[in-house]
């Protein structure tokens, strides 16, 4: 029973370069990706962070999403069989559509966070002549 | 002489034993929502009962079914992916799971009564209170 299985998180820091200063578990969370013609979405998982903690960042067309999470141990209570840990969201996507910065949207829901990022308006196609000597 | 053999060593058992164990190994370098057994589980014990919590972002309250059984704990639930329109293409797409059903045995007979859930940030907690019958008696010792 005692035997500890966490199979649906990957931890990041086997990725991740930069050392954190506390010591906690970080998860990369589990994201699905849309596109349609005005916007990106993002919908990442990330069960058990604390609404107030989610920074979502757009940097040098890097995204971030981070979230920590609340850890409240039971009162009383003893662990006696785990199959997830508790800890941390974190992940990074290079986004290459430009994006109208001002106008993303973030919500956390149920233990979701979704992010829409609106393109900006397509540079209007130019025209370019060939001459023909 | 038969029937005592099943408590032997069984080597067909034990390579069944290890190839679940690599399979496990496998799917964990993989990262993948590939989890047996959905949705991810915790269990807490203590002597007046058991706390169950259990990961399930992106499910419903009024999606989710929690039934209880005498020690077996039974969580069902559904839930849908977002829909953004007809013209959406789809880059990435890692979360599996869309309905589960999962029976969970307590080391406790549970009073079904008493049994309470909460759902928040999508972390589902249930707690339920151990059975008075099922509750450790303390017997007196009668010294003569």
């Amino acid at each position: 029973m005692a035997e500890k299985k966490t199979l649906q998180k990957r931890k990041t820091e086997q990725v991740e370069k930069v050392e954190r200063t506390h010591d906690r578990n970080v998860f990369i969370p589990v994201v699905d990706i849309y596109e349609t013609n005005d916007e990106i979405i993002l919908v990442a998982e990330m069960p058990g962070v604390d609404e107030k903690s989610i920074d979502v960042t757009l940097d040098n067309d890097i995204l971030t999403i981070r979230g920590r999470a609340i850890d409240e141990k039971p009162e009383g209570y003893e662990l006696v069989y785990s199959e997830y840990e508790v800890g941390d969201f974190e992940r990074s996507f290079s986004i290459n559509e430009s994006i109208d910065v001002d106008k993303i949207e973030a919500q956390y829901h149920n233990g979701v966070l979704t992010v829409k990022l609106p393109k900006t308006e397509p540079a209007k196609a130019k025209k370019i002549e060939v001459k023909i000597k | 002489m038969y029937l005592s053999r099943i408590w032997q060593f069984d080597p067909w058992r034990e390579l069944d034993r290890i190839h679940d164990e690599m399979n496990r190994l496998f799917s964990n370098t993989l990262g993948r929502n590939v989890a047996s057994s959905y949705p991810a589980i915790n269990i807490w014990v203590n002597n007046d009962g058991a706390l169950v919590t259990a990961e399930l972002p992106g499910f419903d309250v009024k999606d989710l079914d929690i039934t209880v059984l005498n020690d077996e704990l039974r969580i069902k639930g559904t839930r849908k992916k977002p829909d953004f329109g007809k013209d959406v293409q789809i880059h990435r797409l890692e979360s599996g799971v869309d309905s589960f059903q999962r029976t969970i045995q307590l080391p406790y007979a549970v009073e079904s009564d008493k049994v309470e859930a909460k759902f928040e940030r999508g972390v589902l907690t249930i707690t339920l209170p151990r059975a008075e019958a099922d509750k450790p008696r303390k017997i007196q010792v009668s010294t003569k």
